[in-house]
């Protein structure tokens, strides 16, 4: 049951039985100590929660996508622009502690934003995200953002109960970051390579790029944006469409 | 600097098994490290050093264990451990493989002291 919203989800501490064997035993030269075998993700309890707001946004027939980039690769900029190509509902659970204004840039737009107060944090936990959660109104909608903190390090580590990564790659920030960045890039299921009215001014190679992701990840897909650009928009919004989770019969719709 | 929350959560799992298991003291602390799970190992056993001392870890060791990647070819089959970041298959260069390693971050074993029946 969650006390937040006083909702029936539970949260599953899920059964580690399988592979949580708890051998303990003595180790026979010191009597008093022992052993211990364990196997537990270190994260667990983030994870657990994770999947608590996997049912929330489920509950509402809602697709969870966490954006993923360094500061200033366009995250917020892409929200505020996404709107003009898209009919579906979307909602923006903003964590972007370098630019304090996004939820308000968002919300300018007529976009429903809740920004985190992320403090000093270097990345958004699930905990973070189950709080935001609560402060938007989920009826209705058919996409819900996580803006996360801009790092291409520390967020590719937490799971935060979304159901897709996106990652943003600028093109003034160079071609070099998706070696640079290995588990960051592994994680996301679509790389926008955004600013890609600046290419000519750049020695950003699109190539190079999509020859060191594919060595990474060989099934995402990469599409190079600009807001500038309106095909390019519209290209992110058929993803997103064709992306969304599937209703999985029965499910109200 | 997420290692700082990384070794909350895992100084937090220790005093869990350790107050299941009636122990006074964990003297050592097993864990295994990924190469692509997102943690640098440094900055980790900085983080475990700073946090320890005001806990059950107090006087525990760090062991930590770093695992390679670990691929299987869907190709050729093969098993291989890689030295780089990728997870192309260096038998065949097929790039249909399956991570079986390297991307997790585990507690595994725990050495603790218990309550002394005197
Ligand atoms: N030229 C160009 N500038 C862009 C584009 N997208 C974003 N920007 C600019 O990049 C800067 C940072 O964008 P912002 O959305 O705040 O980045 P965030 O930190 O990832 O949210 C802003 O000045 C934007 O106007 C684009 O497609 N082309
Ligand atoms: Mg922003
Ligand atoms: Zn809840
Ligand atoms: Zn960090
Ligand atoms: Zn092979």
């Amino acid at each position: 049951m969650c006390k937040d919203c006083g909702c029936s989800l539970p949260r599953h501490s899920h059964d580690h039985s399988h592979l949580h064997h708890q051998e303990l035993h003595t180790n026979p030269q010191l009597n008093d100590k022992k052993t211990l075998s364990v196997i537990h993700k270190i994260l667990d309890k983030n994870d657990v929660e994770a999947a608590h707001n996997r049912a929330h946004f489920e509950a509402h027939n809602i697709t969870a996508f966490n954006l993923m980039s360094s500061p200033g690769s366009g995250k917020t900029t892409l929200l505020e622009h996404l709107k003009e190509y898209t009919k579906l509902n979307y909602a923006v659970i903003e964590g972007d502690l370098e630019t304090s204004r996004d939820a308000d840039r968002l919300i300018a737009k007529g976009i429903t934003a809740h920004q985190i107060q992320t403090g000093s944090a270097c990345h958004l936990d699930a905990f973070m995200v189950h709080g935001a959660l609560h402060h938007l109104p989920l009826e209705g909608l058919d996409i819900c953002f996580v803006e996360n903190v801009g790092n291409l390090v520390c967020p590719a580590s937490y799971d935060v109960g979304t159901h897709k990564n996106i990652v943003l790659l600028s093109v003034p920030e160079g071609d070099d970051k998706i070696e640079k960045y290995p588990v960051m890039f592994r994680r996301a299921d679509l790389v926008l390579i955004t600013k890609c009215d600046l290419l000519p001014y750049f020695d950003f190679d699109v190539e190079e790029a999509k020859a060191q992701l594919k060595k990474l990840n060989p099934d995402t897909q990469i599409l190079e944006v600009s807001i500038k650009q309106g095909e390019s928009m519209q290209a992110v919004a058929a993803w997103l469409k064709t992306n969304l989770r599937q209703t999985t019969v029965g499910e109200p719709q | 600097m997420h290692e700082y929350s990384i070794v909350s959560a895992l100084i937090e799992q220790c005093e869990q098994h350790a107050r299941a298991n009636q122990a006074t003291k964990i003297t050592r602390v097993d864990i295994k490290l990924g190469v692509m799970s997102g943690v640098e190992p440094t900055l980790l056993e900085t983080a475990f050093e700073t946090f320890k001392l005001d806990g059950i870890c107090r006087e525990a060791t760090l062991c930590m264990t770093l695992q390679p990647l670990v691929i299987k070819c869907l190709d050729c089959h093969q098993e291989s451990v890689l030295a780089e970041r990728s997870i192309v298959c260096p038998a065949c260069n097929s790039y249909r493989t399956q991570v079986l390693d390297g991307e997790d971050m585990l507690l595994m074993q725990l050495e603790m002291e218990q309550e002394d029946e005197r």
